[in-house]
């Protein structure tokens, strides 16, 4: 039974796939690549839906109000009135625009986002296309988000698109070193850039209890962090949202966007964010394995999306935490803090490999960790010295 | 089903190389060319080389193509204009054309029969890269870094 509700889906697809047992090869591999495209974008873009009422809900909750709650029971049907309200307004094209390029960039960046969904493996034999170097067609492909963020700020030919995709393009650049960095550990230990290695080879529990997942590391926390940093800034989201910061550029790249292209974008950011937090689950914590033994019984997709909503409930969480950062502090965090630590836990997994994988090489990271840790906090706090405050009432 | 897909990339490539070559407008011509890489990187996955199609992604798009662009947005001012004729172009792209057919007229590999080619590996590359070729790797490394801090350099504020 287990076994039977684990596979359902990949059972559905081969009963869908049994009457084209005479089909050429070629017909059936692009049927089944269909099908596979059409169950992803089934899923996430339901999951979109959800998510764009949930967070408003807990954001809401967070902040004392109640949030949607006029459409539907407890306001569920919100999305549906949101599309449909996206679809049936104009679209509006400035005069002076790129005509091409402006339609186009909607088009690339939710293409762009769709694509890194892919090869993110959802449950055991789940993976929609895997490939041998999936990890690098996700940064790979991930990098055409710039050009088409770019390609909205200056089609739309106006001044605060262009100041908001040079935002984007900048912090995006800067962090997308942190963030492929904070990666290699992960494949340097696993020796292996495909997914669905990378989650076999945390499929074991210590003392069938405790899983071997690689957040569980010091290394593998560290880098964890570092990547959820990072994928907040390549999402775009709440501390680093100052491409869009609706208090200065009015939308960012965004501006000059109005109906459903608007929405794409919208779809696309929250698509990315998708792909990112899957990424982050497949890479530190076990993929779709269960964090216990006992716990098996229960499919493994249940499991890969319990923690997929886990981290984007903390990313939700943290934007109905934190203000917006400045754009200086966002790229001093980078360059001096976030760099020096990402290759602080390349050379902590090294060490950690190298002293036998237990606890010694557990107790050994951790020290490599501290040290680089101490010190980069000593060294950033010493440049930075504020002035006594002083305050001023009126009298 | 590989040599329709040859023909459809190729038409494809060379079109967007055509556009990338023709257009009036720089910005337009820029992201032609981004287009092309995309159909030669559609060339290395048909011939298996994930890793090397991958990789051409990853820099052409992700940072060259970017690259470019920036670069045109900021040394000119007129962004938005037709760009005149250039006749040197078309002499340098000749003698690059004459230069290419000769040395693929001229090299030994092409005489290995398709099927005896193994495709590579993520693995393999990364192996040969570390035993082999790890010299020229830490050459390319330090002359990166170099070449990365030249720019910090010429960027730093000067200090009065």
């Amino acid at each position: 039974m287990t076994a039977f509700l684990d596979q359902i889906f990949v059972r559905g697809k081969q009963t869908l796939l049994a009457p084209m047992a005479h089909a050429p090869g070629w017909l059936v591999q692009i049927v089944s690549s269909l099908i596979n495209i059409f169950a992803l974008l089934a899923v996430f873009l339901t999951l979109f839906a959800l998510i764009s009422v949930l967070e408003r809900k807990i954001l809401a909750r967070m902040q004392n109000r109640y949030g949607p709650n006029r459409v539907g029971p407890f306001g569920l049907f919100q999305p549906i009135a949101d599309g449909i309200k996206m679809l049936i307004k104009e679209d509006i094209v400035p005069a002076r625009a790129d005509k091409l390029v402006h339609f186009l960039a909607p088009v690339l960046i939710a293409a762009v986002a769709i694509l890194t969904l892919g090869v993110i493996p959802y449950g055991r034999n789940m993976t929609p296309f895997a490939i041998d170097g999936g990890i690098l067609f996700f940064f790979a492909v991930g990098s055409a988000t710039e050009l088409a963020v770019f390609m909205a700020g200056w089609g739309s030919n106006n001044k605060f698109s262009m100041l908001g995709a040079m935002r984007a393009i900048a912090q995006m650049f800067s962090y997308e070193l942190p963030l492929i960095i904070a990666v290699l550990p992960v494949v340097m230990v696993v020796g292996s850039l495909m997914p669905d290695r990378i989650v076999a080879a945390q499929a074991q529990y210590t003392f069938g209890l405790v899983p071997r997942w690689f957040v569980f590391t010091p290394w593998g926390a560290a880098a964890f962090i570092l990547f959820f940093v990072s994928g907040l800034v390549e999402s775009n989201r709440t501390p680093f949202d100052v491409p869009e910061g609706e208090s200065e550029i009015v939308a960012g790249h965004m501006t000059e966007y109005s109906g459903f292209k608007y929405a794409t974008f919208f779809m696309a950011e929250y698509l990315g964010m998708f792909a990112i937090s899957g990424l982050g689950v497949t890479l530190f914590l076990g993929g779709w394995h269960a964090p216990a033994g006992a716990l098996e019984f229960l499919p493994s997709y249940v499991w890969f999306f319990a923690k997929l909503s886990a981290l984007l409930f903390v990313y939700i969480w943290v934007r109905g935490t934190l203000p917006r950062t400045r754009i200086d502090q966002i790229m001093n965090l980078a360059w001096k803090f976030m760099l020096p630590m990402a290759f602080a836990c390349v050379i902590a997994a090294a060490v950690w490999h190298y002293a036998g994988r237990g606890l010694r090489g557990w107790l050994w990271s951790l020290v490599v960790i501290a040290i680089v840790y101490t010190l980069l906090s000593i060294l950033l706090d010493t440049r930075r010295k504020f002035a006594p405050r002083v305050y001023r009432f009126a009298e | 089903m590989n040599s329709a897909a040859f023909v459809v990339i190729a038409i494809f490539t060379l079109a967007a190389a055509l556009a990338a070559a023709t257009l009036r407008k720089l910005m337009h011509a820029a992201l032609s060319f981004a287009v092309a890489f995309v159909g030669l990187a559609s060339f290395f996955f048909l011939l298996g080389a994930e890793f090397v199609g991958l990789a051409l992604v990853f820099i052409y798009i992700g940072a060259v193509a970017v690259l470019i662009v920036f670069t045109i947005l900021l040394t000119r001012r007129d962004v938005g204009k037709d760009r005149g004729f250039n006749w040197s172009g078309i002499v340098i792209a000749l003698a690059m054309f004459g230069a290419l057919t000769w040395s693929i007229l001229k090299t030994q590999s092409l005489a290995i029969v398709a099927p005896h080619i193994r495709a590579l590996t993520v693995k393999q590359i990364g192996a040969a890269l570390m035993t082999t070729y790890v010299w020229p790797l830490q050459c390319v490394g330090l002359l990166l870094t170099a070449a990365l801090i030249g720019a910090l350099v010429l960027v730093m504020e000067e200090k009065r």
